[in-house]
């Protein structure tokens, strides 16, 4: 192999560029409704977003949803689903406040450490229950998600963990700021960016994708896959327990019942993001401006005067216009790549 | 022709493996030299799918000996097998849609740079490469979604080369591939037996097997049969070595009275899948529908039957219009379909015999609105015994039936309906000698009895046999259109992979 004749340059073609940019279109549109949603909402109210609290409010509120909205499309792309976000979210979130009352003295960081290991552990049983029993996701994670929630209740009771029970210094990354900009959305960001590079450029993640795309031809390409989804939920885990300790550092108190529901939001926002249900599609970063742009239209419908009831309906229309506006755009794709065969 | 000091690449001797109580191969040997392309022949179920299953690490042998370069081994995985130099490359190629060409030629080993970083532009230099030596240009950054059946085989091809593997196995590469697509395939495949790789060919075509290979070696019922250099031996060798006796194509075709117009099918398109398809069936008429894999006739049996949507065209059966996508007015009408899968699409599997052959009746069989077990039996007891399914009951779930009981229960299920055209695909894919006659003979005398036939068959001995008319497909289009008394397996094979205009 070492004398090779010259090797002929294939140029980009038209139908790659055009697909390629549909995808990015397809983030950036949810980009310009998030866009849309800051304005109308700032036309109505201008402290949404020139005041000090609107603007803090606005990039602190979503970091939370963010990274387990990250997690949660991981988890998607391999054509899984974890529906026990929420759970392993809470339990972190209080197994953080119960260190601080029963171990005083130990380090924040120690915490945040433990915390978000315990949400790795967490989502490490359910890639288990999926991995090595080949029990559908949805079926072991609605599962996991009611057996969390039960030993978080169990744990707690009735009582909860209030903020004169954990140190200042904690509180303060809650609250804390850098340049105007909270700290934790800071933190949610650079995590962000890290899990994108990695889906983007490593082995690792391109395998998430492949698992995703066909699992039957995965296992015959030889890619682990039992390995994949262990640590794509493990992943998924790490990201809610971390969730968790966010939780506690912004609202500084925490119950049982932290957490409880926000499995579905992460699900909408990974899925109005433009991550495919049935995998192999979609970027964390289209997950993470769903959750931003899904926390968002929760805080500026009030303000635009729709009433309470209404804004529920609203995000589900947004759920189900994404995954028609993604269904068509798949078929047209499909059609448009067929016709091209026939036209060479 | 490899000189016969060639190195051995892979040597399996006397291998067994059974499934259950279910023996799929009883003594296999094989053995191929480097440098070397090596046709593996047999019929259906002689056991070369699950050889080739046993080296390429999804299957473990029970039993025999298995060595690569010289050397015992045994995979547990895929992952393994490629490890140690062998790429095989399926029929239906295994890609993933969604990734792109580069991709899918990499995936799982990607080059890398600093941190676990894929380099991109290395790899895409590399796919550049690749497709130069190999003679072909696909676009290696669009989606392997919507690649033609050749282009997904180069892939895989591509991706066997950039292993660098010593053994390349393909199985049953060209089935669904054109002229021009299987002259490149097996100017590929000479290339890479110059470079000093064993190249196993796994084809039913003769043509071919003589025309590309070197060394032949026939199976026949899960064992070796025989090893011979191609140039001693001949077709008619070949045959007597698969059957294990001389064949005399026999088709019970009985002599018709060809009738009035039953299915006219007109101008029938669907972008992409096929083009102004136009044919009749009449009453009294078989009409076998050939073409190679992928022609789209599946895809016209069922866009007719309704099941899937087309475009232009119109579909009549005795004189009344059958509207798009409504397989339950076709049902009215008196059009029948036994698919292609039996098994997903012709049966509910773990439905019993009597409920399955019951299927399509049961508005008839229910009385006000309720049907019992006692009303299926009895209606299904009917057609069980004039096809003669062998089962010990009509509640003997179907899944456990043999290929071709199973083809009956379906056969059954839809002449319970008493259509008056009937489209069978692939009637007897799957089957033993034995019930295919039996098919062949209940086909024949169904159209005797007047029932207009449309029969999709690859088999071309099967055509020819039982056709009175043979259309042929090729690439979305009806390419000819022969008569029983002019149809020979070469201008039905040549209309079927040759893009020039015949139309008789």
């Amino acid at each position: 192999m070492t004398s090779s004749p010259p090797t002929t340059v294939i140029p980009v073609s038209g139908i790659t560029k055009h697909i390629g940019a549909l995808g990015k279109a397809r983030e950036f549109g949810i980009l310009i409704a998030l866009v849309l949603v800051v304005i109308a909402a700032t036309t109505m109210n201008p402290s949404f977003l020139f005041s000090t609290d609107g603007w803090r409010d606005l990039l602190l509120t979503p970091s939370i949803l963010v990274l387990v909205a990250a997690g949660q499309a991981i988890v998607i792309i391999t054509r899984n689903v974890d529906l026990s976000v929420g759970s392993v979210m809470g339990l972190s979130a209080y197994l953080t406040g119960r260190l601080f009352i029963d171990v005083p003295g130990l380090p924040i960081p120690v915490v945040v450490l433990l915390a978000v290991l315990f949400g790795a552990f967490l989502g490490l049983v359910n890639g288990s229950l999926v991995a090595f029993a080949r029990v559908p996701a949805m079926v072991i994670t609605l599962g996991t998600l009611y057996a969390y929630r039960g030993i978080n209740v169990m744990w707690a009771g009735s009582t909860r963990v209030n903020a004169s029970d954990m140190p200042k210094e904690f509180l303060a990354i809650g609250t804390g700021q850098f340049l105007t900009i909270p700290i934790l959305a800071i933190v949610a960001f650079v995590i962000l960016a890290v899990a994108a590079w990695y889906m983007r450029n490593t082995r690792g993640g391109r395998e998430y994708y492949a698992i995703g795309s066909d699992p039957a031809a995965a296992e015959l390409y030889g890619l682990k896959v039992t390995r994949r989804v262990l640590s794509a939920f493990t992943l998924s885990g790490a990201l809610a327990g971390l969730a968790g300790v966010f939780y506690v550092a912004r609202y500084g108190t925490v119950s049982s019942q932290a957490g409880a529901g926000w499995e579905l939001d992460a699900v909408g926002a990974a899925v109005i993001g433009g991550v495919a249900i049935t995998g192999g599609i979609g970027t964390v970063w289209g997950a993470a401006i769903g959750a931003v742009l899904l926390m968002t239209i929760n805080r500026a419908l009030p303000i635009l005067g729709i009433p309470d009831f209404w804004q529920r309906a609203v995000v589900g229309v947004l759920i189900i216009g994404a995954i028609v506006l993604d269904r068509w755009l798949a078929v047209r794709q499909r059609q448009r790549l067929i016709e091209a065969r026939d036209e060479s | 022709m490899p000189s016969t000091d060639a190195p051995v690449v892979l040597e399996l001797s006397e291998v067994v493996k059974s499934f259950g109580a279910v023996v799929a191969l009883r003594s296999a040997s094989l053995r191929l030299q480097a440098g070397s392309i090596h046709a593996l022949i047999g019929e259906n179920g002689a056991g070369k799918s699950t050889l080739v299953k046993i080296v390429a690490g999804l299957y473990r042998r029970d039993a025999g000996e298995f060595r690569l370069d010289g050397e015992d081994v045994d995979f547990t995985s895929t992952a393994e097998s490629k490890a140690a130099g062998v790429a095989v490359i399926y029929q239906e190629p295994t890609l993933f849609p969604d990734l792109s060409v580069t991709e899918n030629i990499f995936m799982g080993r990607q080059l890398t740079g600093r941190f676990g970083r894929i380099d991109r532009k290395a790899m895409r230099h590399e796919v550049e490469r690749l497709f130069t030596r190999l003679g072909v240009v696909i676009d290696p950054d669009r989606p392997a979604e919507g690649l033609s059946i050749a282009d997904q085989q180069v892939i895989e091809i591509a991706k066997a080369v950039s292993l660098d593997a010593k053994v390349l196995i393909m199985d049953e590469p060209t089935a669904a591939l054109s002229g021009v697509e299987a002259e490149r395939l097996f100017a590929i495949a000479r290339s890479l037996r110059d470079e000093g790789r064993g190249l196993i060919f796994i084809s039913h075509r003769f043509d071919e097997v003589f025309a590309l290979c070197d060394t032949v070696t026939v199976m026949r019922d899960g064992a070796y049969i025989a090893t011979t250099p191609i140039a001693e031996t001949t077709p008619g060798e070949l045959v007597r070595q698969m059957v294990g006796r001389e064949v005399t194509e026999l088709f019970p075709k009985q002599e018709t009275v060809v009738g009035e117009p039953l299915l006219e099918v007109e101008g029938l398109t669907s972008p992409g899948v096929f083009h102004d398809i136009s044919f009749t069936v009449r009453s009294g008429e078989i009409v076998g529908l050939a073409g190679l894999v992928g022609a789209g006739r599946s895809e016209v049996a069922r866009a007719v039957f309704g099941v899937d949507q087309y475009r232009e065209g119109t579909v009549t059966l005795k004189g009344r219009r059958i509207r798009r996508g409504r397989p339950t007015e076709a049902m009215r009408a008196g059009l029948a379909l036994v698919p292609e899968d039996r098994r997903k699409q012709g049966l509910v599997i773990d439905s019993g015999v009597g409920r399955n052959i019951t299927m399509a009746i049961r508005r008839e069989l229910s009385r006000f609105g309720l049907i019992t077990t006692g009303l299926e039996n009895r209606a299904a007891r009917v057609w069980a015994s004039r096809l003669e399914v062998k089962s010990y009951a009509l509640d003997t779930v179907a899944a456990t039936l043999s290929g071709g009981n199973q083809q009956k229960v379906v056969l059954a299920k839809w002449l319970a309906t008493k259509p008056d055209v009937l489209i069978v695909d692939e009637p007897t894919r799957g089957i033993d000698v034995g019930t295919k006659s039996e098919v062949h003979r209940l086909l024949s005398e169904l159209a005797g009895q007047g029932m207009g036939i449309l029969m999709i068959s690859s088999e071309l001995p099967e055509v020819l046999g039982m056709a009175d008319r043979v259309l042929v497909m090729r690439e979305g289009r009806i390419t000819a259109e022969i008569d029983r008394a002019d149809a020979t397996s070469e201008n039905v094979m040549f209309a079927a992979t040759h893009a020039s205009e015949q139309h008789s």
